[in-house]
């Protein structure tokens, strides 16, 4: 590294955005100069506020506390890197064609804010609107689907119903063909719905938030939450302990184990989601396809890999590892519908542990422990609402009040029977 | 994938198996005496430990018949397997029997308090 500068980052008035300017000036000095995107500070002994988890939603919600709160007191701690957990897992799918009024409005709030993402956190976040198309394979679920997309559309989201000849325009490599086990009975498309880079979410996020103060506080460990009657006083962690009068858990996958911490329990299942990918190929499918039925989605990075991903494991564990039988069925299926599927070798396989809620529908949410928070039970399905769910769960952080987005979700619905039941439009089995 | 001792027909690939989540929740017995807080946590509370973790498997598609488990949720490794109706015998599994939040709860106890009225 060249210069003295390199690596401190200027701050207040001085911090250097990206643009063609820098990208040219930057080009002349073999790009060795560009500064780094976020700090790595020492924790402070005191924050206002500290989000435990620095994956995106964590990231969103520190960024949302300061550049709308105007807290920016705050700390993302993390136990290893961030974007390490689930951000860098998921298969990067965006779309808010959900059945219910209230997943409509947290899905689309979150749409809404991806799609001025990249001009708002000026980091290119590579959000590409190739629409989301879900099929289905039988006469009901086509019928369901009508409806679906009705109640869409009074949400004011776009969406509709597709023929299996539209499909095959749309789609050349699907199998349309009437003789398949689980023939294309016709689908339905959000053409708003895509892809983003997902490590690009978390970066964007941790350079903005970082930007405005917010000190992100990586390969730390919380092994402890501090309460005294009743209220949050601050985190134990492996760099040792770190005090706040409100903490905000977002932790995904391990959202149970950090509220054992605090003596609660939470209405989760923890269990793995797998996907793979295919070796690189030529551009061969522009949209994304989804299929509840069959139960695979797929979509071509931009890389060339055909991003495959499959259903949840039947039983709890938190291995990081899937079973086989759950690949096996999704490529079964993929090799149905998109017969090239069957000469591509299949590059890698991954899982993450997912929060799963009884009624496939997370929680953002006060606790009985005052000043704690928690936003979790994302399921199969967080990556899609990262802006929105930090937005929302930034807001009921700083006026601990949830907003008319996120009240449906607290966690009194489980008591008071007021659950929100999307499991049709989840996308994967729960 | 799992390999799971069957206690009627030996070692089977975990397809062969249905899952049944956590092990022994007993019914709350009087359940119009629980508050719509305490019948919740019975209906929709977790434990979902990591570490040893008593769970119930079903045969589906071999005997059908339905036993208990002790597995590591960290490492998938499966401790032990017991039948319906008794407790563990591992270390481990009586541990995360033990400990288990639930012996503590409203609809636990509740469900102990109508068995002894029998």
């Amino acid at each position: 590294m060249k210069g003295s500068a390199s690596g401190m980052r200027a701050l207040k008035g001085g911090s250097s955005r990206y643009s063609i300017f820098a990208l040219a000036r930057n080009a002349l000095s073999y790009h060795e100069n560009w500064q780094k995107a976020w700090r790595s500070p020492e924790p402070k002994p005191e924050y206002d506020v500290i989000i435990v988890g620095g994956g995106g939603h964590g990231l969103a919600t520190a960024y949302y506390l300061a550049s709308v709160h105007g807290i920016r007191n705050v700390a993302v701690i993390e136990k290893g890197w961030i974007g390490g957990g689930n951000t860098g897992r998921n298969t990067t799918i965006i779309r808010s064609n959900y059945l219910w009024d209230e997943s409509a409005g947290i899905y689309e709030h979150a749409l809404k804010l991806w799609e001025g993402l990249s001009q708002e956190l000026n980091f290119n976040v590579m959000f590409s609107q190739r629409g989301v198309l879900t099929l289905a394979h039988s006469e009901h679920e086509l019928k369901e689907m009508r409806r679906r997309v009705e109640a869409i559309r009074l949400n004011g989201i776009d969406s509709e119903v597709m023929t299996p000849g539209q499909i095959k325009k749309l789609v050349p490599i699907i199998d349309t063909s009437p003789t398949i086990r689980y023939p294309v009975m016709g689908g339905f498309i959000q053409k708003r719905g895509g892809t983003a880079r997902h490590d690009a979410v978390a970066w964007g996020y941790a350079r903005a938030a970082d930007d405005l103060g917010v000190d992100i506080i990586q390969n730390c460990e919380v092994t402890g939450i501090l309460r005294e009657g009743g209220k949050v006083t601050g985190i134990e962690t492996s760099r040792g302990t770190i005090r706040a009068k409100k903490v905000g858990c977002v932790t995904a996958g391990h959202s149970g184990v950090v509220a054992e911490m605090a003596g609660l329990h939470l209405p989760i299942d923890s269990r793995p989601l797998q996907a793979l990918v295919s070796e690189p190929i030529k551009p061969c499918v522009d949209t994304v396809i989804m299929s509840n039925a069959v139960h695979m989605y797929i979509s071509q990075s931009d890389k060339g890999e055909l991003v495959m991903g499959a259903g949840v494991d039947s039983y709890n564990s938190y291995s990081q590892r899937g079973s086989l039988p759950t690949v096996e069925g999704l490529l079964a299926a993929a090799v149905e519908l998109y017969p090239i599927v069957s000469r591509l070798r299949v590059l890698r396989t991954w899982g993450g542990i997912v929060d799963t809620c009884p009624d496939a529908s997370p929680i953002i949410s006060k606790t009985p422990v005052e000043g704690l928070y928690f936003n979790c039970g994302w399921g199969t399905g967080g990556f899609k609402a990262t802006p929105g769910s930090g937005h929302v769960f930034a807001e009921l952080i700083a006026k601990d009040e949830p907003n008319r987005i996120s009240a449906p979700f607290s966690l009194n619905r489980f008591e008071t029977g007021y659950l929100i039941d999307e499991h049709g439009a989840a996308g994967v089995a729960h | 994938m799992l390999l799971i001792t069957c206690p009627w027909c030996g070692p089977r690939d975990d397809n062969e198996f249905h899952y049944g989540g956590e092990a022994h929740i007993a019914r709350p017995l009087k359940a119009s005496e629980l508050s719509d807080a305490e019948w919740a946590e019975y209906l929709f509370l977790k434990q979902n430990a990591k570490g040893p973790f008593t769970e119930r498997w079903s045969h589906s598609a071999g005997c059908r018949r339905w036993f208990n488990v002790v597995r590591n949720t960290a490492t998938d490794e499966i401790i032990e397997v017991y039948p319906m109706g008794e407790l563990p015998k591992s270390a481990e599994g009586i541990k995360a029997y033990e400990t288990n939040w639930r012996r503590e709860s409203a609809a636990q106890k509740n469900a102990k308090a109508g068995a002894s009225d029998k």
